[in-house]
């Protein structure tokens, strides 16, 4: 019973860790997918988590910090999008430059904002979302196993992990059953062909751009509203990277991304037990080593050694249509 | 389209004065007057921060030995970034590259602080560029010949690089009489010379690394510009099928341009870790790596832009400590924040101004060929 609670345990960790990369990952499926690549999503995410925490703790609601943090992002996706799709400006290079910009308007507002060392003040409250106990949770405790698994590991999240678990199938409807999806996945192969058939590329990547914007809002409100209770300077600490690697290791595609996320998920959550545990065979793991594992293993996938990862053909490539 | 309009066809052809000074001045001032509504924003007077910032940066001879002491730094990871762009490569992994470098000029003066200066000093550079170009050369032979994206997978070795640095502090390197995790101190007699020690200046951390940087500047010229190797990096960036044809093997050049880079942002160790901080530290790339990305931009991958670059952002660390120092609502994230600015006008909205300015230009010298006939 002791090691099914303490996989019960490590499962919550898991999903915990796993919301904001499965939103920011998917995010970077829309932009990546319609052939823009998106490194910025680390910045998008840390200038939504600022302005959530900033404008929850000086509203009160969780619910309008959302809504701040959203407009953050997509702010950012916009400039993003004016950079690289209008101006034809290098992608990575752009990318770049809002995750620095970020790195420091986040702090330097903060300071001057709330005088606390760039932080923003303590979320308490309803500026803060909270665990949500799903129906029967409490009956169901009791109930082995099956009620454990209900009322530990489903229950008591607060909505955006829920949010997070419901955008997969939702972007995976949008991308492959929508005329939307059908345009993003086409412009990011062949923008010469949706061109031909009367489309705008450049509307369709603003597009697919603010979907991005949109879904690394949420993923930031999380970090500073929801999992955590306030904004910290550089609170990403690499999650946006970390989310383009699972979009990487999952080949662009939805689903597959998840996994991808619950994986490094996982091996975060493992990371924190294992610290200093002495295993059979191997010994003591470093945990620098468990850390390091999710880019090790997305540059084995990259080289070909662990399946293929086919990226949309004009990622990165600006669209210059003839004249 | 302006350049129809001209005489007998002939594209009227933009001087150097115009794309290699007067559009970086453009997007640095357009990155400079959005810093400065950031500042009047959080409730300070743009101006006077300008003021102290270049008087922080130069006003004083203390000043210019920091300045020119974060200018080395930007000149190795400029010039690292600027030969991989010579190859059509786009390496963000300077920052790793760098980790990496810092690992081994620390291994020498750890290890090897029994042998006299004179042969210290060569060693811990051949150790910098092997270990900086051996982290360049895995992402390099992948994109070479296994068509991996470098962009990605030099991203992905930044975090496994600092996971190494971090694991080595933690449980190898760690100083058994210290808590922190940094390696203990390296011993006098493996520092590289000070500035202060030969001329008569103020204490700074400006030490010969920085003559270094110039004398590896010439050879990057004269490397790209006046050898076979650059040639062929060069066309490799320009043309790979050209490459091809012509019997120059890009794989080949890929990996020698990346390793070149790898090895250059080593050196970053060399000024920091062998020159200033004499012990293994955690973070002490501090970003340089990144923001050598603007500076080759900025520099337009040439040798003399990228030492004004360099400069200017040296200035800007400088400055900008000196700025958190003196005014009271600004502090050091200001910095970060022109510095992002910058990257993002010089580089990605670099096609911004360019076409108005030299549409402009064009008008304007129309005018003037048509006065004088």
């Amino acid at each position: 019973m002791e090691t099914f609670q303490t996989i019960i345990l490590l499962l919550d960790a898991t999903f915990r860790v796993a919301t904001p990369l499965v939103l920011a990952a998917l995010a970077g499926m829309f932009s990546e997918r319609a052939g823009v690549v998106d490194i910025g999503l680390e910045g998008k995410m840390l200038g939504a988590a600022f302005s959530a925490a900033a404008v929850a703790a000086v509203s009160g609601s969780a619910w309008i910090g959302l809504g701040a943090g959203i407009l953050a992002s997509i702010a950012l996706s916009l400039l993003h999008a004016y950079a690289c799709v209008t101006h034809k400006g290098n992608q990575v290079v752009s990318g770049m430059a809002i995750n620095i910009v970020v790195a420091g308007l986040t702090p330097t507002l903060g300071y001057a904002w709330f005088s606390m060392g760039g932080q923003t003040p303590h979320l308490g409250g309803d500026a803060r979302f909270k665990p949500i106990t799903l129906p029967f949770a409490e009956a169901a405790h009791d109930i082995p196993i099956i009620g454990y698994i209900y009322s530990e590991l489903i229950s008591n999240h607060n909505i955006i992990v829920y949010l997070a678990a419901a955008s997969v199938p939702i972007c995976a409807w949008i991308m492959y059953k929508t005329r939307f999806g059908l345009r993003v996945r086409a412009v990011g192969e062949n923008p010469h062909a949706v061109d031909t058939a009367g489309i705008s590329v450049d509307w369709l990547r603003y597009k697919a751009l603010i979907m991005t914007g949109f879904l690394c809002g949420i993923a930031g409100t999380y970090l500073s509203t929801a999992h955590g209770a306030g904004f910290i300077r550089d609170m990403t600490a690499g999650k946006g990277y970390l989310a383009l690697a699972a979009l990487i290791f999952g080949k662009w595609r939805p689903v597959p991304t998840l996994f991808a996320c619950l994986l490094f998920a996982f091996t975060d959550a493992v990371q924190a037990r294992l610290q200093g545990v002495e295993l059979p065979i191997v010994g003591v793991i470093p945990v620098q080593f468990i850390q390091a594992l999710p880019y090790i293993l997305t540059v084995l996938l990259l080289a070909g050694f662990v399946g293929k990862a086919n990226p949309p053909k004009s990622i990165g490539v600006p669209y210059i249509k003839e004249k | 389209m302006a350049e129809e309009q001209v005489k007998f066809g002939a594209t009227l052809k933009i001087p150097g004065w115009v794309s290699y000074a007067l559009i970086p001045f453009v997007n640095l001032l357009a990155a400079l007057l959005i810093s400065g509504i950031v500042i009047l924003i959080i409730g300070d007077n743009p101006l006077e921060a300008l003021k102290v910032l270049i008087y922080g940066a130069f006003g004083y001879p203390e000043a210019i030995g920091y300045t020119l002491y974060y200018t080395t730094n930007f000149i190795f990871t400029g010039l690292a970034v600027a030969i991989a762009f010579h190859c059509g490569l786009f390496n963000i992994g300077a920052e790793g590259q760098a980790a990496l470098g810092g690992i081994g000029v620390s291994l020498v003066c750890l290890y090897f602080d029994n042998l006299p200066i004179w042969i210290i000093i060569p060693l811990a550079m051949i150790a910098a560029a092997i270990f900086g170009a051996a982290w360049a050369y895995i992402p390099a032979y992948l994109q070479a010949k296994r068509g991996s994206h470098i962009v990605i997978t030099t991203i992905m070795f930044n975090f496994i690089a600092a996971s190494i640095l971090t694991y080595l502090l933690v449980d190898i390197l760690i100083d058994p009489n210290g808590q922190s995790p940094e390696s203990r101190p390296f011993i006098e007699t493996t520092w590289l010379p000070y500035f202060h020690d030969f001329i008569a200046m103020p204490n700074t951390p400006l030490n010969i690394s920085f003559i270094y940087a110039l004398v590896l500047s010439a050879g990057f010229y004269f490397l790209v510009w006046h050898t076979r190797w650059g040639y062929e990096i060069r066309v490799v960036g320009q043309n790979e099928a050209a490459a091809r044809y012509s019997g120059i093997s890009p794989s080949k050049n890929i990996i020698i341009a990346m390793m070149i880079s790898g090895g250059l942002a080593g050196f970053v160790g060399i000024n920091e870790l062998q020159g200033v901080q004499h012990r293994l530290i955690l973070d002490f790339t501090g970003g340089y790596g990144f923001v050598g990305i603007a500076v080759a931009l900025m520099g337009r991958n040439h040798p003399i832009g990228i030492f004004l670059a360099a400069l200017l952002f040296g200035a800007l660390y400088q400055g900008g400590s000196e700025l958190a120092f003196e005014m009271r609502s600004i502090n050091k994230e200001m910095v970060i924040v022109i510095q992002g600015l910058i990257i993002l006008f010089s580089g990605a909205l670099e096609h911004m101004f360019r076409p108005k300015i030299e549409a402009a230009y064009r008008r304007f010298a129309r005018v003037q060929t048509m006065g004088a006939s």
